[in-house]
């Protein structure tokens, strides 16, 4: 039984939604970090899905792209939450206050 | 799949942005070497050049390669060179600052040759992936510079919204490029055009979603209205030299891909009009109107600058040569006045225990009466007053908006442009007409500001008194298009 | 069947042999000190018994940086090794200027001083 792409996309637009969601809601750095990075792999998601309906590679070379794209960017951010907590004692978002939102 | 065999692998397409990698490889390596640290900026300067270089030799000679996920074109090579003269101003204005704040590390030089070879890579390519990856190499060094001052708490939080937001907004993108991909078919633009046509109900869907997602995504980048919250905060906190190097470079790259992708690969898609058209209203108006509250120059210039990308907005609204061309014309613009207004302001912070509010300003005109026409002379381009090239920009962006039968967002243009000369007046008040309450620390000037000063003078003023060849110059990029 | 699956069973075969020469020469030219420390569940520094909520020291984050992105980077060589045979020599030569480049950073944070652990 093969599973349907639709059936992907959703999982994918879920995982994606989560990640939108995370990020809105969160006040905690480190899950809004982990939210974005979710939201990129449903993009993964996606991106496989689509290449397997079309019976193409291009997707999955793109997924290499991406996850390291993806790790590039959480190294980033987690050095600078590392900054952060050192300066400031709190990874919550609520507490970065000099520069208005 | 692409076969590598038959692939055109013609490194001559890439060398620009090998020689910024090899400057900045070259940086990392002497940069904590203790004989050749100190020539990290030379470096820098050098990798620069010689990708200028290779991007001269581009011009005229459009070709592809690497199975057309590389295309240097000339619009490429107007990028490239807006993309590297920023730089290299960055490097000059940087240097006093820099070392004032005890921020001087090489990795500074490193990360403006990475992040300026990202946006050469987004502005020569027409495949969505291959733009993905490039403002992933841009907007990952800036975010590590906007946090650059590691001690400094507003330089730490600027850093940390940038990266929260611009990864967000890479995630929307990147889902936006998987659904175009999924409808049809390959993500090189020229390819996905001749497609349009064929899609099925089934693709419809993905394709109209990809598309508003990567508006979403490129949106954030650029600063456009729904998605510019972090513009005026990553602005004021990070470093100034830096805050320079954002409000020019990144928008500039960005609005690169925005024209590619929907002035030429989706100009077909009717609802993008309409669409741009409320962007550009809203963007204008509100970057406006908020600018109008700021006591911090910083600040007021982030919202201007959301301001700036709404005229530019227009140009994209009205599409076609004219609005191309005025839309690239009105960026080289704006990056010669704004950096010119930049180097003003760190001149002025540069003084002991300087700011950047508006009181910091108080007395300009007693102490340093040259510099404060300076001043003046940028702050009447960016309001758009003749003889300067602001004025020429807004122009030719008005009159493309107009030929293209667009009178109403003409007309809010324009009254935009009498809002935003209020606050840009408002800094020339504050210095000659208000007196400072303390004594007033004379400005560092030193050759390096001062050159910048010269040229952005000389851009400001030559381009608003002669301006056809820059337009001719943006014109002719436009033909060798896609 | 043997000929399909003979490379997977050579891999398990080696896999095991370089183990068992690894952890071999540890024991033969290794330095061992004997305390007390080095008998503890984690040895690398963290208490096992203790206050949970103490603040890890910020070193161990720095490997944990460090090791995402060159962790990451080495799947490019995945594909490569996969059609290494028809990529031939230009396949090849890329991977080195890649592995080069990996080594730039390498290198950088060596001299930076980030993987010293005191």
């Amino acid at each position: 039984m093969t599973v349907p792409i639709d059936a992907y996309l959703v999982v994918g637009a879920g995982l994606f939604g989560i990640g939108v969601i995370g990020v809105l809601v969160s006040r905690n750095l480190i899950i809004l970090l982990m939210s974005v990075e979710l939201m990129l792999n449903a993009a993964n998601l996606a991106l496989i899905a689509f290449s397997r309906a079309l019976n193409l590679m291009d997707g999955h070379a793109f997924v290499f792209l991406v996850l390291t794209i993806a790790a590039a960017e959480a190294s980033v951010g987690l050095a600078m939450v590392i900054t952060l907590y050192r300066n400031h004692d709190t990874v919550n978002i609520d507490r970065f206050s000099i520069l208005k939102w | 799949m692409i076969d590598i065999s038959t692939a055109v692998i013609d490194f001559g397409l890439i060398a620009p942005e090998i020689s910024l990698v090899a400057a900045a490889f070259i940086i990392l390596i002497i940069g904590y070497t203790k004989r050749l640290g100190k020539f990290c900026a030379l470096t820098a300067l050098l990798g620069i050049f010689v990708s200028f270089y290779y991007t001269l030799i581009q011009y005229g000679n459009p070709g592809s390669g690497f199975s057309g996920m590389v295309t240097s074109d000339d619009f490429g090579v107007v990028f490239r060179m807006i993309f590297l003269v920023t730089a290299l101003l960055t490097i000059l204005i940087a240097q006093n600052y820099l070392s004032l704040k005890r921020l001087n590390k090489p990795e500074f030089y490193a990360l403006i040759c990475f992040s300026t070879m990202g946006m050469m890579v987004m502005a020569n390519s027409t495949d969505l992936v291959v733009m993905f990856l490039g403002l992933e190499i841009m907007s990952v060094p800036l975010y590590v510079m906007a946090g650059f001052a590691r001690r400094n708490l507003a330089s730490n939080e600027s850093g940390i919204k940038y990266f929260i937001m611009g990864a967000f907004a890479s995630a929307f993108l990147l889902m936006g490029i998987a659904f175009i991909f999924g409808a049809s078919g390959t993500t090189d633009l020229k390819r996905i055009i001749a497609d349009l046509s064929y899609l099925s109900e089934f693709s419809h869907f993905y394709f109209y979603s990809g598309i508003a997602m990567i508006l979403i995504g490129f949106g954030f980048k650029v600063g456009v209205v729904p998605f510019h919250s972090w513009v005026p905060d990553v602005y004021q906190g990070a470093p100034t030299p830096i805050t320079a190097f954002f409000s020019v470079g990144p928008k500039a790259a960005g609005f690169a891909v925005l024209l590619r992708v929907f002035s030429f690969g989706f100009a077909e898609v009717e609802i993008l009009e309409p669409t741009f058209w409320v962007l550009a209203v809203v963007t204008m108006t509100v970057g406006n109107v908020l600018a109008l509250r700021q006591n911090n120059i910083k600040r007021m210039l982030a919202y201007s600058s959301i301001a700036h990308a709404g005229y530019i907005l227009i140009a994209l609204t009205a599409g076609g040569i004219e609005g191309v061309s005025s839309a690239v014309f009105y960026l080289i613009a704006y990056a010669l006045f704004n950096f010119g207004a930049f180097t003003v302001i760190i001149m002025m912070e540069s003084r002991s225990g300087g700011t950047t509010e508006f009181s910091e300003l108080k007395g300009l005109l007693k102490v340093h009466p040259y510099l404060t026409s300076i001043l003046a002379l940028f702050m009447f381009a960016l309001a758009g007053f003749p003889p300067t090239v602001g004025f020429i920009g807004k122009f030719y962006i008005f009159s493309a908006a107009l030929k293209n039968g667009f009178i109403w967002l003409t007309l809010i243009g324009v009254m935009n442009s009498f809002i935003s000369v209020y606050y840009y007046l408002r800094v020339i008040k504050v210095s000659c007409f208000e007196d400072s309450d303390s004594e007033f620390a004379p400005m560092s000037m030193t050759p390096a500001l001062m050159f910048v000063l010269f040229i952005t003078i000389l851009g400001t003023l030559g381009l608003g008194i002669f301006p056809d060849q820059i337009l001719e110059f943006s014109k002719t990029a436009l033909f060798a298009f896609l | 069947m043997f000929e399909v699956f003979f490379p997977i069973l050579f891999l398990f075969v080696l896999a095991v042999v370089i183990a068992l020469i690894m952890s071999g020469l540890s024991v033969f030219i290794g330095k061992r000190t004997k305390l007390g420390k080095k008998d503890e569940p984690y040895e690398c520094g963290v208490e096992p018994v203790g206050n949970t909520k103490e603040p890890v020291p910020v070193k161990f984050y720095m490997v944990a940086i460090l090791f995402i992105l060159f962790d990451i980077e080495v799947i490019f060589l995945f594909p490569w090794a996969v059609i290494s045979d028809r990529l031939g020599m230009f396949g090849f030569i890329e991977m080195v200027v890649f592995v080069v480049i990996l080594l730039v950073g390498y290198f950088y944070i060596l001299k930076r001083g980030a993987l010293e652990w005191d």
